[in-house]
């Protein structure tokens, strides 16, 4: 069955039964759990599982485990997919993924940024798909900066197919070392990281209030690259000119961006619109994003927003008319620091009926009064949605805030 | 003085990475609270910086936006002339360095800073990274320094400084004090931001512009405050 040596079927099956251990025992979904069982015993294991499979890597601040989940989706259609469906996007989580699936002939993996160039120089996966940069997590995270240097050296001089969105410049700049680029013009609605160009420092013109707008360096050369693939409103325009209405059952710009470049990344497998499409329309959420949950007919939209530029496209989501509830933490996974929420323009907000929670809604609180919108303090998650009548509520929350408030919720996805 | 406050905010295109935006927010919601008028200026690197400000305020950023806001501050001038005018300044992490005589690039290869402060600064063998909490030097009158620090610099105080405070919790300048400051510059590495966890601090800075104010309601920054000096300073 499979073309892997002894040693590295036997760390990858050992990998299996403590995933399958985990999961069991209630621990987690075991997908890291498994993978690290399976390097300890082979270390590259990893280089043995990738090389058996046509790979696509997908690395960003923010919609990689989207972007990861719409790809997977799409090459569905040629044929069967291991991925890391749950954001487990290290090197455990990969082996993990790749070894629950070993026959599988695809294989697409969301990658931490800081560890695309690793990754890609142990799987040398053929495709690279590469979508935005922005502020994050600034107490753990690499600067953005420095980050896209570290692509630029890890693309350069290798054959792989990189999917690159050409509205971000630092992308653009990260991107631009690859032998072979396919540039999706996906849109950029957070401008705070760009203004000055990453090649020379020099100030960045572009057209203030358009999401995909031209834009060039004032001092030297460096400058958007015609796309080849444009998100324009509602739809994606093909490199033949052809137009295709996404209609897509994920909400908002940001997904319909992370929809083209999947379709730019499904064409590259050989794979055209036509058949990937439908694939994507059936995505209707991810890990537990963009979902449902109701309890005693209140009705909550969960969305996660780890940083400014994603609080900005969760907005986009919510409905002015609905009761809004943001929860924040600052545990290790969140940031420890909570500066950024002053980077988040709240005055959207005003107006609305708006409940914060969360471990830092002190910060969150402040943060609203200087910004003058209203809003209601309550001590935990449950306690706002007691307090607001039954019907349609909007949450917007930090990665472990969103992930207590599903488990409480239960783990549907 | 002018009609309005007029507040600076310093290269956010290059120096903004760590939230420092809310000190702007926060100074101009203390002086509004009060029915003083403000205008805010955003000076982005390739404009000139206006010499007719009140109060000045610099941020946090990247080692190679770091660099170049130096040169271009250096280039420009704008930001000496509003100094030696009586101009105030908050300046922040890398825009703290930057005021000195020299910091830590890249590499750790030494850069020049714009003079404006008696430090210098290099990088230091680890990153301090956490809250940090700071007795306030006495001579400006202020509770305790509260805020999150992330950076990898040491900075020395010359004889032309005092030190804004001496810490309790976190690394500082390195040498067991926070910040400095001189005449009506203070420097410090404190993100949260700074002001919004130190609206006395705030105030501090609008005083020297405009004189004697009157209190407002501090309920949600002292609630914050009170949390945040209580999590890192057990009894």
């Amino acid at each position: 069955m499979s073309q892997l040596p002894l040693r590295a079927q036997l760390a990858s099956a050992l990998g299996r039964t403590a995933a399958t251990l985990s999961r069991a025992t209630g621990r987690g979904d075991g997908s890291v759990i498994g993978g690290r069982v399976g390097l300890l015993l082979e270390p590259d294991l990893l280089r043995k599982l990738a090389h058996e499979k046509r790979l696509a890597l997908v690395s960003a601040t923010n919609g990689k485990t989207t972007t990861t989940r719409l790809i997977a989706s799409a090459l569905q259609e040629l044929g069967e997919v291991a991925t890391n469906a749950f954001g487990a996007n290290m090197p455990a989580g990969h082996v993990s993924a790749l070894s629950s699936n070993k026959a599988a002939p695809y294989g697409v993996l969301e990658v931490d940024e800081k560890y695309l160039p690793e990754v890609l120089d142990t799987t040398e996966a053929g495709v690279v798909v590469l979508m935005n940069l922005s502020r994050d997590q600034m107490d753990r995270a690499a600067e953005i900066w420095l980050l896209a240097q570290k692509w630029r050296r890890a693309l350069a001089g290798r054959p792989a197919h990189v999917i690159a969105n050409c509205d971000d410049p630092l992308v653009t700049w990260g991107a631009s070392t690859a032998a072979r680029v396919t540039w999706v013009a996906g849109g950029q609605r957070w401008h705070e990281d760009s203004w000055c160009c990453p090649e020379c420092g020099g100030p960045l013109d572009r057209a203030e209030g358009i999401v995909n707008a031209d834009w060039a360096c004032r001092e030297c050369t460096f400058s958007r690259p015609e796309p080849n693939w444009i998100l324009d409103g509602e739809d994606a325009i093909d490199p033949y000119g052809h137009r295709w209405r996404l209609d897509l059952q994920l909400p908002g710009t940001a997904n319909r961006s992370n929809a083209v470049i999947a379709l730019a990344t499904a064409a590259a497998f050989g794979l055209d619109p036509q058949r990937a499409l439908p694939r994507l329309r059936e995505v209707k959420s991810v890990a537990g994003r963009y979902t449902t949950v109701e309890r005693d007919g209140r009705v909550m939209k969960l969305l996660l927003a780890k940083n400014p530029a994603g609080w900005l496209e969760a907005f986009d989501v919510t409905r002015p008319d609905r009761p809004i509830v943001l929860s924040v933490n600052a545990q290790g996974p969140d940031g420890r620091d909570t500066s950024w929420l002053w980077d988040v323009d709240y005055r959207i907000l005003a107006g609305r009926r708006v409940y914060v929670t969360g471990e830092r809604r002190l910060d969150l609180a402040l943060r609203l009064d200087v910004a003058g919108v209203g809003f209601t303090l309550v001590d935990n998650f449950g306690q706002a949605v007691g307090a607001l009548p039954p019907g349609d509520i909007d949450v917007i929350a930090n990665y472990t805030a969103f992930q207590s408030i599903r488990t409480e919720f239960g783990r549907a996805v | 003085m002018q009609s309005s406050l007029r507040i600076v905010w310093i290269y956010p295109d290059l120096l903004s990475t760590y939230g420092d935006q809310g000190n702007v927010l926060v100074l101009e919601q203390r002086a509004r609270r009060r029915g003083i008028p403000v205008e805010v200026v955003h000076v982005r690197s390739s404009d000139p910086v206006p010499e007719q400000g009140d109060v000045y305020l610099i941020g946090g950023g990247e080692d190679r936006p770091q660099i170049l806001g130096a040169e271009r501050l250096r280039r420009d001038g704008g930001l000496h002339r509003a100094i030696q005018r009586g101009a105030s300044l908050l300046a922040v992490c890398a825009g703290y360095q930057i005021m000195g005589s020299v910091f830590g690039g890249e590499e750790g290869q030494p850069v020049p800073g714009i003079g404006l402060l008696d430090i210098s600064s290099g990088r230091g063998e680890r990153r301090s990274v956490g809250e940090l909490a700071a007795e306030v030097h006495p001579s400006l009158g202020l509770p305790t320094l509260t805020g999150f620090e992330n950076h990898m610099g040491v900075t020395r105080l010359g004889p032309g400084v005092t030190p804004l405070s001496r810490t309790l919790v976190g690394t500082g300048n390195g040498d067991g004090t926070e910040g400095c400051f001189a005449g009506k510059i203070i420097g410090t590495y404190l993100h949260g931001p700074a002001l919004a966890r130190n609206p006395a601090l705030a105030d501090l800075l609008l005083r020297w512009a405009v004189g004697p104010l009157p209190a407002i309601d501090d309920t949600w920054y002292e609630r914050l405050r009170n949390e945040r000096l209580g999590a890192v300073l057990k009894p």
